[in-house]
């Protein structure tokens, strides 16, 4: 039901996601961040139950934060986080699994683009793309980044895309998911671009 | 979760695959297909399943995508630590073993994932091997294949598969088998890469297929 999706550009990556958090008839918030900062570098879109969504992002972050204070502030890259993600999925799927899909997107100043994005399943599978979309939202929005997704492009045609994909999912989607939160990361860091509800309204 | 398919489709078929390989002269050819999917939707079109343990080793293993890299890196670290203890290369009949037993291991709980192998041995003669889920090996002179399209494969590789071909003719032979089998499979395609290996080295070409 979650719509999570992202794009990555020269430069960074931008993540979205609605911001619905409903079970069966029962609409419990329309301000709901789905997108966990890991690392000052790097975060990641989550789609899934509630339960399985905060304790994944906040087990992920955690370890990475930890993996910072044992190594004398080494950072890791997206890369090593994104297969960190993926080992622990993998790990957990015959045991208790995660049921979340996400989309983890950071910014090395090593990388060619900058920035890297990383789908993943439930299941474990991980995969460098230029841009991919979780849920339903796929079925709707990935035509529109094969379109609309080029080579060398900055934030502004990347967030563009992500606009595009929204007011096609407002128009076709069953679910009205009325409220997102668009995030970018960069060389400066997680940064909230757009949040059609804010998180911390209580 | 997918309310217009009413098929059940095994979990070997959840991600599609297509993996081939065959001997010729002195030399083994190794390639698969590029589809990343999520039953019937492709999510990624470069995921090759294809890769290189060393310069005469390859492994190739089709089946559930998260399984596939879990295998890759299981058997990169089994090897790593086997070289680095033996201080030899593996060879691929010991590769086949290690990885039939990591397979076994799992016998009520398996990896999801029907691997190939193919290497050229000590003496540079090809080495073809492959083995279902649990690990039972079967060895052959000829040619392997493995994935969601496995019977197309078969059809193709006992068509167009002649013995001694150069590493040319080898990868021709490859391409058209893998190409005409992924284009009658929905589950696989998107194109595909070959690798050629011999003793003087590694070849390896993307083929342009159809992108459907």
């Amino acid at each position: 039901m979650d719509t999570v999706f992202g794009v990555s550009y020269k430069g960074g990556v931008v993540i979205a996601t609605d911001q619905v958090n409903a079970r069966s008839i029962l609409m419990y918030q329309q301000n709901l961040d789905k997108i966990a900062e890991l690392s000052s570098h790097s975060a990641m879109g989550v789609s899934g139950p509630n339960c399985d969504l905060v304790n994944f992002s906040e087990y992920i972050s955690k370890n990475l934060a930890l993996y910072e204070l044992s190594n004398d502030g080494m950072k890791l890259s997206t890369h090593a986080q994104a297969n960190f993600c993926r080992g622990e999925l993998a790990k957990a799927l015959r045991k208790g699994p995660f049921q979340v899909n996400v989309i983890l997107g950071g910014y090395d100043e090593n990388v060619p683009n900058g920035g890297s994005l990383y789908i993943m399943d439930y299941l474990g599978s991980c995969h460098k793309v230029n841009y991919g979309a979780q849920g339903y939202a796929s079925n709707f929005t990935l035509s529109i980044m094969d379109r609309d997704w080029e080579e060398g492009m900055n934030e502004e045609q990347a967030v563009k895309i992500v606009e595009h994909c929204i007011r096609e999912l407002n128009m076709r989607f069953l679910l009205n998911q009325s409220n997102f939160i668009i995030k970018v990361v960069d060389k400066d860091g997680v940064r909230t671009v757009k949040a059609d509800s804010d998180p911390s309204d209580n | 979760k997918q309310y217009y398919h009413n098929r059940k489709m095994s979990i070997l078929e959840y991600n599609g695959a297509a993996v081939i390989a065959m001997a010729g002269k002195d030399c083994v050819g190794i390639a698969s297909d590029n589809r990343l999917g999520i039953q019937y939707q492709t999510v990624a079109m470069d995921f090759k399943k294809v890769f290189k343990m060393n310069d005469t080793l390859f492994v190739g293993l089709a089946g559930l995508a998260t399984d596939v890299q879990t295998l890759d890196q299981l058997l990169r670290f089994r090897m790593n630590l086997y070289e680095l203890r033996e201080e030899r290369t593996m060879t691929p009949q010991v590769f086949t073993n290690l990885l039939s037993n990591i397979l076994y291991e799992k016998r009520f709980g398996p990896y999801f994932a029907e691997p190939v192998v193919a290497g050229l041995d000590e003496k540079g003669s090809p080495y073809l091997a492959t083995m279902d889920l649990i690990g039972a090996i079967e060895t052959t002179k000829d040619f392997v294949v493995s994935g969601t399209c496995d019977g197309n494969l078969y059809g193709m590789c006992e068509t167009l598969y002649k013995p001694d071909l150069g590493k040319e003719e080898l990868f021709e032979t490859l391409a058209q088998a893998l190409l005409a089998s992924v284009d009658r499979d929905a589950l696989s395609g998107w194109g595909g890469v070959v690798h050629i290996i011999t003793k003087e080295g590694v070849m390896s070409r993307e083929l342009k297929g159809r992108q459907d």
